[in-house]
């Protein structure tokens, strides 16, 4: 914490004790201020955010500007780019820039659904745990060590077979092995801000539990878990890419950038065919490079030894 | 400790005790291994009783470590005590739940030591002054506003103050806000944990002076813990000597400064620096040393190993707190 800025200083001595000490008049910097400020001085996290933002919308008004229906099939099969279809069209004659766009929004939404379905139980977890401690804390870092120790792929692979492949069945797999993590890390803030005196202080008041986490703990916590929901958010997307390729995520005719790279799985269209691929895995690369740039700059500005 | 004490300070002073505490221990088990058996034990308070009456302020005195704060905050039911009853206006609370306790959390508070670590940073100083009282249903969102403004002026804060966070505040001035929380449940009994040893010298005398005012103007009754004896013989009627997890010495404040009968308390007192060169003639017969471990006290009398008239007996036998109001543990008082 940065003792020096705002009021500090004018404390020295006063003739009479209970004479009150003056905070300065200048107006203080809020905390989110300063954040935006130490975010602002990373040019990539910023225009990290700037793409993201762009993708964000991109996904919102995503049935306004596809230049054509993103199911609808054409004549001309794996055609290459055109007037008419600016990059191209797939192996069934889909418009490719249209599903490109159309595959925003399922990344967008696996990503973001999923990074808010388990930070929100990883997180609950984490606090109950670190804050109760005893028997219920080691019994639930042993849960998560078993989820830690499951091959994730694998175990992926025969849920969705099992269940079949779908978007709602890949969120919640997704989530459900990525919430240990997430309560590791908020139980171990939990852990050190649990014995700091304002926590003690807390108790001493006669707050209850739920006051203490929720309006205590957790908003000394949140710098960590904001970044580990943003480096989630990318990590997804890429999970999602990487299962839909496989066939075992998003299914077709649905788009998602996954599964329209598994068209690259063919030798002819990957070395003869570009126009299938390169815009899907460019724009994975450009979201994710994006997210995870935010991310840096996040971990960065809420770092508090800066 | 010797029931007579009890019965003399009785008669002497007629009412009940706000906070009477019998036989306190408070330790915390040393873990070894893999599955943390607990290999020994940390002695932070060792067998400690003592009545504090209503308006009165009990002083707590001794080195780092003998654990005159782990005694303040046992009885406020921050640390689990392992044995001895604390019974607040009657009521024997060492073996409440936290649950039972919340109800009672009003009656007693603390001031703590350091103002940097136990205010919330995410927190204005509206939200920390008002948050217990709304917690406690004492008043709602709008009436708590006055009891806030009330708050501020008692530890003479302006109100602009209101909207800021702690952090834009100095150490003195961040006390001030730690002292309005702690009265903002309007507490009858306030353990003050060294509550001036993290402030600039120039800044002590400032939160003494407002203790000190707001004692005389509340009423307040208080347990006051510090390491020397400056803070403690501003603000205190009786003062405990604290050696090693026990009270080795108590009594009146004027009976203890002025006719010490234990030669540690002695040593305490000489260690207490002056500033004038020329008043510095004083018994130096006392060795200053470290205490020993807590996890390991000597056998016998806690202090023989420091203490320049140890006997044999001393080493050997425990000896009991016994005297009057002026209570000693001591073989061999001085006097």
């Amino acid at each position: 914490m940065n003792a020096s800025t705002g009021a500090g200083g004018g404390a020295a001595v006063r003739p009479k004790a209970i004479t009150g000490v003056a905070a300065d008049s200048s107006a203080p910097e809020s905390g989110a201020r300063t954040i935006w400020r130490r975010f602002a001085r990373h040019r990539l996290a910023v225009a990290g955010l700037i793409v993201t933002a762009l993708l964000i919308l991109t996904a919102i008004l995503a049935p306004y500007l596809t230049p054509h229906s993103p199911y609808a099939v054409t004549a001309s099969f794996s055609a290459a780019p055109s007037a008419d279809h600016w990059l191209g069209t797939d192996p069934v004659g889909r418009d490719v820039l249209s599903r490109l766009i159309a595959a925003s929004r399922v990344s967008l939404l696996v990503g973001f659904s999923t990074v808010a379905l388990y930070m929100t139980f990883g997180t609950l977890v984490g606090l109950i745990s670190g804050y109760a401690g005893g028997w219920l804390d080691s019994a639930v870092m042993r849960i998560t060590d078993m989820f830690m120790a499951f091959p994730f792929l694998m175990v992926i692979l025969v849920v969705v077979s099992a269940l079949g492949a779908g978007l709602s069945t890949l969120i919640w797999v997704l989530a459900l092995f990525s919430w240990p993590a997430v309560a590791r890390l908020v139980r171990s803030s939990v852990l050190s801000i649990k014995r700091l005196d304002y926590v003690r202080a807390g108790v001493a008041l006669g707050l209850g539990t739920p006051r203490i986490l929720f309006g205590h703990i957790l908003p000394n916590a949140l710098g960590p878990i904001i970044v580990n929901a943003t480096f989630g958010v990318a990590s997804a997307i890429v999970s999602e890419a990487g299962l839909s390729f496989l066939g075992m995520g998003v299914q077709p005719p649905t788009a998602s950038w996954g599964n329209m790279l598994t068209d690259a799985q063919s030798l002819t269209v990957l070395t003869e065919q570009p126009w299938l691929w390169v815009p899907a895995g460019s724009m994975l690369l450009v979201t994710v490079l994006a997210i995870n740039f935010v991310g840096d700059g996040l971990r960065d500005a809420l770092d508090p030894k800066q | 400790m010797n029931p007579n004490i009890q019965a003399t300070n009785r008669t002497e002073l007629p009412e009940a005790p706000l906070l009477r505490v019998e036989n306190l221990k408070t330790y915390y088990p040393l873990r070894r291994g893999t599955f943390g058996r607990a290999a020994g034990f940390v002695r932070a308070v060792d067998g400690v009783s003592l009545d504090v009456y209503r308006g009165e302020t009990m002083g707590i005195v001794g080195e780092s470590g003998c654990g005159k704060s782990t005694l303040g905050r046992t009885i406020l039911r921050l640390e689990p005590s392992r044995e001895g009853r604390i019974y607040l206006g009657g009521e024997e609370i060492a073996s409440y739940s936290q649950r039972r306790m919340r109800p009672l959390r009003p009656r007693m508070q603390m001031i703590f030591q350091d103002p940097f670590a136990s205010l919330n940073p995410r927190k204005t100083v509206r939200d920390l002054l008002a948050e217990p009282p709304i917690a406690h249903g004492l008043a709602d969102r709008r009436s708590v506003q006055s009891r806030v403004g009330r708050l501020l002026e008692w530890v003479g804060l302006p109100k602009t103050a209101l909207d800021r966070y702690p952090h834009e505040f100095s150490g003195g001035q961040r006390q001030r806000i730690g002292i309005a929380r702690a009265l903002s449940l309007e507490p009858e009994l306030i353990v003050c944990d060294e509550p001036v040893s993290a402030l600039d010298v120039s800044v002590q005398a400032q939160i003494l002076n407002l203790l000190k005012d707001l004692q005389e103007e509340l009423k307040l009754t208080c347990l006051f813990i510090a390491h020397g004896l400056g803070a403690v013989s501003y603000l205190s009627s009786r003062v405990a000597v604290m050696y090693l997890g026990k009270i080795v010495e108590i009594g009146p404040k004027e009976d203890l400064i002025g006719r010490p009968l234990h030669p540690y308390t002695r040593l305490l007192w000489n260690s207490n620096p002056v500033s004038d060169p020329r008043l510095r003639e004083r018994d130096r017969t006392l060795p200053a040393g470290d205490p020993p471990s807590p996890a390991n006290p000597p056998p016998g009398c806690r202090f023989h190993p420091r203490c320049p008239y140890a006997s044999r007996k001393c080493r050997e036998e425990e000896p009991p707190l016994a005297g009057g109001r002026h209570a000693v543990a001591c073989h061999y008082p001085l006097d």
